[in-house]
């Protein structure tokens, strides 16, 4: 079916993606490699962050503004930048790992707030009532309580990181980005639009996949009750 | 890297999602233990004939890089390839590492980058400026009579309307003229104020392009939105658009012949091999090459293994 | 921290300002750049939002076409947008308003689906007309959210507006990029610093203006904050 070639293709040939699906796939694997920990990362390190934003009322202004200044920060001058204060080496993929993951703390920590904000305090006094220690609630109770709003931010922080990783081409890291950097020197369009449907597809299989997680791990949430977009502050009832 | 592509071509025959979810999962968890333990740079020196050969994020630099990599295969190395590499202040501690053994640079870039104070020359004053500034454990092998050198390039049109020759010629444009080029230029000692103080030219505006003198470059200048534009000489873009480079008889810019540095690692028949290429690599061979790849769009390994066949340094 | 401070004296630098690449003239683009994106998306997106958010049709396509953009690679857009129009403002433009739909968009149909049904009820009971219940009970009860979702996409704007000066758009990108070749850290974290900055005084306008538009007759109604004891609660343990 598909060529085993003795080495892995280095640059795109010719007009048609089908010519270059090796070349394609490779850069797709380094891709993934490059932007599934971050993911993974950004929510179990938001997890202890919006816990503590949750508990202690005064830190969360403050950690809300770091968490956005985080996110306003650039990527490519992170992506430069980083190495030097964490002293890597440039093109070091452990680099790009560090800078998605910021980010997808920066966009996870809001929504593990509020998540955790939106259970009812009445159920946690009902579970501490039931014999749950402080711990045990948090993650019986609380956690799943809070699981739909974790699924949207976990789905946002997946779908962003993918795209984003495609911006460290510039640095030279490998990543469907170079699509983009070398379909715009080579003046290949197909090869920039390979590119872009690319990360739109992979990004869109994981937001289906965190859908279908959800679905496994909170099965008492499949009734059609409107998805809160994720910049919703929940709004108490009237 | 292609076991999973098995499980992708599943989802295509449209077996059903899950198989498709699962494959995703599989395929990214098998291309995770891949790529976490592949990572070419995490195995420091190479071992024996193996030599690794780097590239800059530039297609042009990537033939060059491959015509290397394969012509050191047939003197029977093994090479390792790390091209696409972004910025010289990745490539060169890598090189200085032993992290890269063999990479094509361009004479006047690496004098630039490692003399701020470079002044410019002929190709021997500037060779010899970098022999000196080099750091340890790197060497400068001969340098080709080919080079990608910096240009003031206007349209045939725009040369046509002023009789425009060499860059001072610029002198005869009645109309004001925008330059396009990378942000950096406007700082360079080649820039627009050489333009002003050597020249007595002035622009009336720079806007800033990205793509180091690319398609969207040329496009701005053949659709007038920019009257002059820093293209490089081995690009093919300026035949295909009728663009005129201007002559350079002052030596405005740096020479940029291709020249190989290399590592300690690198032994004498290596060296004598990437000598034997750059002797036979002119400045019209390697337009030829950079039009195979921009206009032909073949692929740098197919472009590089014609060459070498045509120049009879391989079989 | 070395660095940090050396992008802050090249900020502080007065001769950096000036010209067409003053830092007082790329910022004054950057926050222009910025601003027509976000006028524009709001006039594509709040009245799309309003219509789905107010019929309830259209929901599942409208969300994951948001999802699709949102994978968007700006760069690769710009890119693509850049061979085919050329250079300047309006390849950037394009990509950027494609960028900040989606949480427009959001925040409109969210404010409005977040509006309580039996309010929604009440109004028609009332006998207002369905363009009477958009006016006066959607539209203002939905505010706060809309807010936020302008607020969200004015971050992503002005953070991604940066890539503006990749093909000749202007905008503080320009310090970025001209930095990274020369390898001029300070002006690179310069330009960074800015953008930052904007940011956050962004952040800061659009949380206030979220805060004065909640109806005062919402607020008065509200409980404060959301962990405070329910009567209920308090009643039984008599504290």
């Amino acid at each position: 079916m598909l060529l085993d070639l003795a080495r892995e293709p280095t640059s795109w040939s010719g007009i048609s993606p089908l010519e270059n699906v090796p070349y394609i796939l490779g850069l797709l694997g380094t891709h993934l490699a490059t932007a599934l920990p971050p993911i993974v990362l950004s929510f179990l390190i938001s997890l202890p962050l919006g816990w503590l934003a949750n508990r202690y009322r005064w830190s969360r202004g403050a950690l809300l503004t770091v968490v956005g200044i985080l996110y306003a920060i650039p990527s490519v001058p992170l992506f430069v930048v980083l190495p030097v204060l964490i002293g890597t080496g440039l093109q070091d993929p452990i680099n790009v790992v560090i800078a998605l993951t910021l980010y997808g703390i920066a966009l996870m920590v809001r929504s593990t707030a509020d998540g955790l904000e939106s259970v009812d305090p009445d159920i946690r006094q009902a579970a501490t009532g039931m014999g749950f220690s402080s711990r045990g609630r948090f993650w019986r109770v609380e956690l799943p309580l809070a699981g739909p709003v974790l699924i949207a931010g976990l789905r946002v922080v997946a779908v962003s990181t993918i795209s984003l990783t495609t911006v460290g081409a510039v640095l030279g890291i490998k990543s469907l980005g170079r699509l983009f950097t070398e379909g715009i020197q080579r003046n290949i369009p197909t090869e920039i639009w390979t590119g872009i449907l690319l990360t739109i597809v992979v990004a869109l299989l994981f937001d289906v996949l965190i859908v279908l997680l959800g679905r496994v791990l909170l099965p008492w949430n499949r009734s059609s009750k409107p998805a809160i977009s994720i910049m919703a502050p929940k709004l108490a009832d009237a | 890297m292609t076991p999973y592509t098995k499980e992708i071509s599943m989802f295509a025959a449209g077996r059903g999602r899950l198989v498709a979810v699962g494959a995703v999962v599989v395929g990214a968890a098998i291309a995770l233990s891949g790529c976490a333990s592949g990572d070419p740079l995490d195995e420091g020196s190479s071992s024996g004939e193996t030599l690794i050969v780097g590239s800059q994020g530039y297609y042009s630099n990537e033939i060059i890089a491959e015509i290397y990599s394969q012509a050191l295969e047939d003197g029977g190395y093994t090479i390792e390839r790390n091209y696409q590499i972004g910025q010289r202040e990745v490539y060169l501690p890598q090189l200085e590492d032993g992290k890269i053994d063999v990479f094509p640079e361009y004479i006047g870039g690496l004098d630039q980058a490692l003399n701020s104070d470079a002044a410019g020359g002929t190709k021997e004053e500037v060779y010899a400026d970098v022999e000196k500034v080099l750091p340890e454990g790197l060497t400068l092998l001969d340098t080709a009579e080919a080079s990608d050198q910096d240009s003031w390039t206007v349209t045939e049109a725009f040369a046509t309307k002023y009789k425009l020759t060499d860059i001072a010629s610029l002198k005869n444009v009645t109309e004001p003229i925008t330059v396009g080029g990378n942000a950096e230029l406007e700082t360079r000692p080649y820039g627009p104020t050489a333009l002003k103080d050597k020249y007595g030219i002035t622009i009336a505006g720079f806007k800033a392009v990205q793509d180091s003198g690319g398609p969207l470059t040329v496009k701005a200048l053949v659709d007038n939105e920019i009257q002059l534009a820093n293209i490089y000489t081995a690009d093919p873009n300026i035949q295909t658009n009728k663009l005129v480079a201007l002559d350079d008889p002052d030596g405005l810019f740096f020479p940029q012949n291709v020249v190989p540095v290399v590592s300690d690692k690198v032994d004498d028949k290596a060296k004598e091999i990437l000598n034997a290429v750059n002797a036979k690599l002119t400045s019209s061979d390697l337009v030829g090459l950079n039009s195979e790849s921009v206009n032909d769009k073949k692929s740098s390994e197919a472009i590089a293994t014609a060459w070498l066949k045509k120049v009879g340094l391989v079989k | 921290m070395n660095l940090f401070i050396d992008g802050l004296l090249w900020i502080f630098d007065p001769a950096h300002y000036g010209g067409t690449n003053g830092i007082n003239t790329r910022t004054l683009e950057h926050l222009g750049i910025s601003g027509a994106v976000l006028l524009i998306a709001i006039v594509i997106a709040v009245p799309l939002g309003y219509l789905i958010g107010h019929t309830g049709r259209g929901r599942g396509f409208i969300i994951a076409l948001s999802g699709g953009v949102r994978a968007l690679p700006t760069l690769g857009l710009i890119a693509v947008l850049g061979l085919s129009i050329g250079i300047g403002l309006d390849a950037p433009l394009i990509a950027l308003v494609i960028l900040a739909i989606p949480s427009v968009l959001a925040g409109a149909y969210s404010g409005f689906e977040a509006v309580d049904r039996r309010t929604i009820d009440a109004a028609r009971a009332m006998g207002m007309t369905e363009w009477q219940i958009v006016r006066r009970v959607e539209i203002p009860l939905g505010l706060p959210l809309l807010i936020g979702g302008v607020r969200s996409a004015a971050l992503q704007v002005i953070a991604t507006a940066t890539l503006a000066d990749y093909i000749g758009g202007g905008g503080l990108g320009h310090y970025i990029f001209a930095g990274q070749q020369t390898g001029d850290y300070p002006q690179m974290l310069a330009g960074s610093i800015l953008v930052v900055a904007l940011a956050l005084i962004s952040e800061g306008l659009f949380g206030l203006l979220q805060r004065l538009v909640v109806p005062a007759g919402v607020s008065a109604g509200r409980p404060r904050n959301v962990r405070e004891r329910s009567v209920r609660a308090s009643a039984a343990v008599g504290s």
